[in-house]
């Protein structure tokens, strides 16, 4: 780690004790943070390696790699890697878990050895989660549908849904600590309406971590006793009824792409205004925004179930309130555009993520539209079109931010600046293998290619391989980050302690933060994102 | 009927013992009040009944023995009235589903 | 704002020295104790939403097979049902008054109200236990050895079906076993407090374990306060 080059300078979090044994039983949220993001990050490249051989399977019609057997596994496995171990802990768990504190000028989390038995309790469902994948994985799909999970599946189904089940009291966990800290931790004069919007979507995503994900918990524990127990809840043939686990899984389910997303948009209305040199446009918008996804987030579920016999009266009712989520995702992209406008707009890393997020964000949410709508969604219902839709949010929205935030913070984090030319170069190369990867998917998934299928007709052929060609480039936009932020560590230039002449508390301590954040509690007398009494930034540290 | 202290400058209320034991009785009596309702035939209110008693049982306990009736904090009442609204929404969004399914 | 906690600054570290459960994240003990007190009520939101899961599936499968769910429910044990209920109410009085015992800073009263609480907890698992056998030997628990003839039998103008009866039992068997499973966390919980009370670490100024645990244990008594009409009173009506 860095702790060799710095230990020198100021004392901080990281030269302020050695060992693994400081790292095993810290308190400190900033180090949480770390454990969190090696931890995820190993997940991340498992996850990616199931997608890998899925794209390497399609890209021939024929089931020349895997066998189909081995293809459902990897599917199944690649989602429920990417949502449960990835994306739902991506954003909260290592920024928001490192910046919240700092962010309203507290010292810590509120329960900081809660924080650590949720890393704990994270470290505990993804090493079950491993063990299961070891052992021969599983094959139900991440939804694990009912009753093929139930009754039918083969493989080690127990165990994924017990690893997911103890992961969520982690995100639990999590969440509660949040909410807990934004409203008891603020330091003296951070009122509601200065904090940082990253606070706010934090909040908000809390609300569903809270809210929607007992509700997963006691409906996979449901699932298991009716594998094991032979119980019949959810098996037509006995009295049961197979949509009820649909309708509970969702209710889990839809609010957690808002898990994924709102901590993206969280980082983007940070990122946009601080090199837009302006202040964000609309801030109370921008906030209640966020809530009112989280809110609506959880009246819309039954839009994933229009083709699974749902009634056709609540099928209409849940079409026109998926619509509703429309309203505020697009206050939030109108208030990021008004902001840019007349703004002193400079192309740094972080900004390029966040202009790659807006994009693909919008084009991701607009395809939900289309889904939403009763007609178009039985034509394209279970289809690549469905595939290309969700990873342009979850891909294209989520990862992006996470990616912009990792790089806008990382010399708070580090304390060394990352090279700005590999990392423009790294975030043109992620944007155009992303697109490359996920837009013919729409195409062949409205021309009617099915999703979870090893083989295919051939005349689909040459989008599956552009799209196999984009993911390589997408993974080569993935490993740099790595490796040049790792270099960065030994040989990045020491980081000011606001290298952006960002506002935010954050960026008014060291960097990286001593141990308690501050030195002493701060008094904010200021609003958030007053950037016309902010200096430019240094030209060298932007290298503009 | 409560008295008050103040400890590091934060109102915090002791209720009286008497009061605890007025409330244990009136929770006695509605859990037998509801155990022999059950057996009298009110046609479809005998759930309604129920599920009312419960409901009293349950918002006594949470005002008196929780302290919700003495806290001055608003956050516990938002909470507890979202989390209610947030069940009611499973529930009633569920239900939707289910109660409309054969009709047309 | 109405709800932040953190007042001034100048006591700080006076107030990290003179008072040792004050952990340093904290700006003072008030502060620290709204925040405890606001974590156990934010986990019990989410509490209502694990125990919201199987409350939904019960609502929806007693809508379907109602006759079904109100044979179940005559087969369950009102008697044992009944004073059960009553026995966590006499708990829930015991935790309140110890709560009043910690903020009285009467030590002796709250470790008696304390061992109290532990001997209602294991007496409702005792009864609970009892029941539990008693379907056991009935075969009515829902594993592969289930067999429901006897409540078709006891009923036969209502033409049962037997695989919803199933069920109910394995509704009957996830609420109850998540509630007693919650009682048990209870149990384990109230015996740290217990032992912290036998060591006199609470104070008429510092009981916050003792509050939050107490809302932990009146929450799992609420939930009993559903539990017992939701399960055992569905259709107790003479001759139905």
């Amino acid at each position: 780690m860095a702790t060799t080059a710095v230990s020198t300078e100021r004392a901080n979090y990281l030269n302020s004790e050695y060992g693994i044994r400081s790292w095993l039983f810290t308190t400190d949220h900033k180090r949480i943070a770390l454990l969190y993001l090696l931890s995820i990050t190993a997940m991340f490249f498992i996850g990616g390696f199931f997608a890998l051989l899925i794209r390497l399977e399609l890209l021939t019609p024929a089931g020349d790699l895997l066998s189909a057997d081995t293809y459902n596994k990897a599917f199944s496995m690649h989602g429920q890697i990417m949502v449960f171990f990835f994306l739902v802990p991506s954003i909260p768990a290592v920024l928001g878990n490192f910046l919240i504190p700092m962010m309203v000028g507290a010292k810590d989390l509120a329960f900081p050895r809660i924080n650590l038995l949720s890393w704990y309790l994270y470290i505990a469902g993804a090493g079950l989660y491993v063990w299961c994948m070891m052992s021969g994985g599983v094959d139900t799909g991440w939804t694990f549908y009912t009753p093929f999970s139930s009754l039918f599946s083969n493989t080690h189904v127990v165990e994924a849904a017990m690893a997911i089940f103890i992961a969520g009291f982690s995100s639990i966990l999590t969440g509660l600590n949040f909410v807990v800290t934004i409203h008891r931790m603020r330091a003296p004069g951070m009122t509601w309406s200065r904090l940082p919007l990253f606070v706010w979507s934090h909040y908000a995503v809390s609300l569903i971590m809270l809210l929607a994900t007992p509700v997963i918990a006691i409906t996979l524990l449901l699932m298991v006793l009716e594998r094991t127990l032979n119980l019949g809840i959810f098996d037509a043939s006995r009295g049961g009824d197979p949509v009820l686990f649909q309708h509970l899984f969702w209710f889990y389910s839809h609010p957690a792409v808002y898990i994924m997303i709102l901590p993206s948009m969280g980082v983007v209305s940070e990122i946009i205004p601080c090199f837009s040199r302006k202040r964000i446009f609309g801030y109370n918008f921008v906030a209640m925004a966020s809530v009112a996804i989280a809110v609506i987030g959880f009246l819309v579920w039954a839009h994933h179930m229009f083709v699974a016999g749902i009634s056709l009266y609540s099928a209409l009712v849940f079409s026109f309130l998926s619509y509703l989520v429309a309203v505020p995702s697009a206050i939030k992209v109108f208030n990021w555009t008004a902001t840019m406008y007349k703004g002193s707009i400079s192309f740094s890393t972080p900004m390029l993520y966040a202009l790659g997020f807006i994009g693909l964000f919008t084009i991701g949410g607009l395809t939900g539209l289309f889904l939403a709508s009763l007609g178009v969604d039985v034509h394209v219902h279970d289809t690549y079109f469905v595939i290309a839709h969700f990873h342009y949010v979850m891909v294209g929205g989520a990862v992006l931010g996470y990616l912009g935030g990792m790089h806008y913070w990382w010399p708070k984090i580090s304390g060394r600046m990352y090279p700005e030319g590999w990392g423009r170069l790294a975030a043109i190369i992620v944007f155009i293998g992303f697109n490359l990867t996920f837009f013919p998917q729409f195409i062949v998934g409205y021309l009617g290619m099915p999703r979870r299928y090893w083989q295919y007709p051939a005349e689909y052929q040459v989008y599956n391989v552009l799209s196999t060609a984009g993911a390589s480039i997408l993974a080569v936009g993935y490993l740099l980050p790595i490796i040049y932020l790792l270099w960065s560590l030994r040989y990045g230039k020491p980081a000011p302690d606001n290298p952006w002449q960002a506002t935010g508390l954050e960026w008014r301590t060291a960097s990286p933060p001593p141990t308690f954040n501050f030195d002493e509690t701060p008094e904010v007398t200021w609003e958030a994102y007053e950037y016309d009494t902010m200096p430019l930034p240094d030209e060298v540290t932007l290298e503009r | 009927m409560a008295n008050h202290s103040e400890h590091a400058g934060h109102a915090e209320h002791v209720v009286s013992g008497g009061l605890y034991w007025l409330i244990w009785a009136v929770l006695i009596i509605g859990t037998i009040l509801t155990a022999w309702i059950a057996t009298v035939d009110l046609g479809i209110f005998n759930t309604v009944v129920a599920l009312l008693i419960a409901t009293c049982k349950a918002s006594i306990v949470v005002l008196f023995f929780m302290h919700v009736k003495y806290t001055s904090e608003k956050m516990t009442k938002a909470i507890l009235i979202s989390a209610v609204f947030w069940l009611f929404l499973l529930l009633f969004l569920s239900l939707a589903d289910y109660s409309t399914r054969y009709a047309g | 704002m109405s709800d932040r906690a953190g007042v001034g600054e100048t006591p700080l570290a006076t107030e990290h020295e003179a008072r040792p459960e004050l952990r340093h994240h904290f700006a003072d003990v008030v502060q620290q104790r709204n925040a405890a007190s606001l974590g156990m009520w934010v986990f019990l939101a989410t509490e209502i939403m694990f125990f919201g899961g199987m409350f939904c599936g019960y609502l929806i499968y007693r809508r379907a097979y109602f006759n079904e769910f109100a044979a179940g429910s005559r087969s369950l044990n009102l008697w044992a049902g009944t004073i059960n209920t009553a026995v966590l109410i006499c708990s829930s009085l015991t935790v309140a008054m110890s709560v009043r015992a910690s903020q009285l800073g009467k030590r002796k009263q709250l470790i008696g109200l304390l061992l109290a609480t532990l001997f209602f907890g294991v007496v409702f698992l005792g009864i609970k236990g009892y029941e539990w056998h008693d379907e056991y030997v009935h075969h009515h628990v829902p594993t592969f050895y289930f067999n429901a003839q006897d409540l078709i039998h006891d009923n036969p103008n209502l033409r049962l079906d037997p695989q919803p009866t199933k069920i109910f039992y394995s509704l009957y068997f996830a609420l109850t076993g998540v509630h007693a499973a919650h009682m048990l966390v209870g149990i384990g919980i109230f015996t740290v407090i217990l032992f912290m009370a036998w060591k006199g670490k609470f104070t008429p100024e510092y009981h916050t374990p003792v509050e939050i645990a107490g809302l932990y244990w009146h929450f799992v008594d609420i939930v009993w306060i559903y539990l017992f009409p939701l399960l055992y009173l569905i259709d107790r009506r003479p001759g139905a």
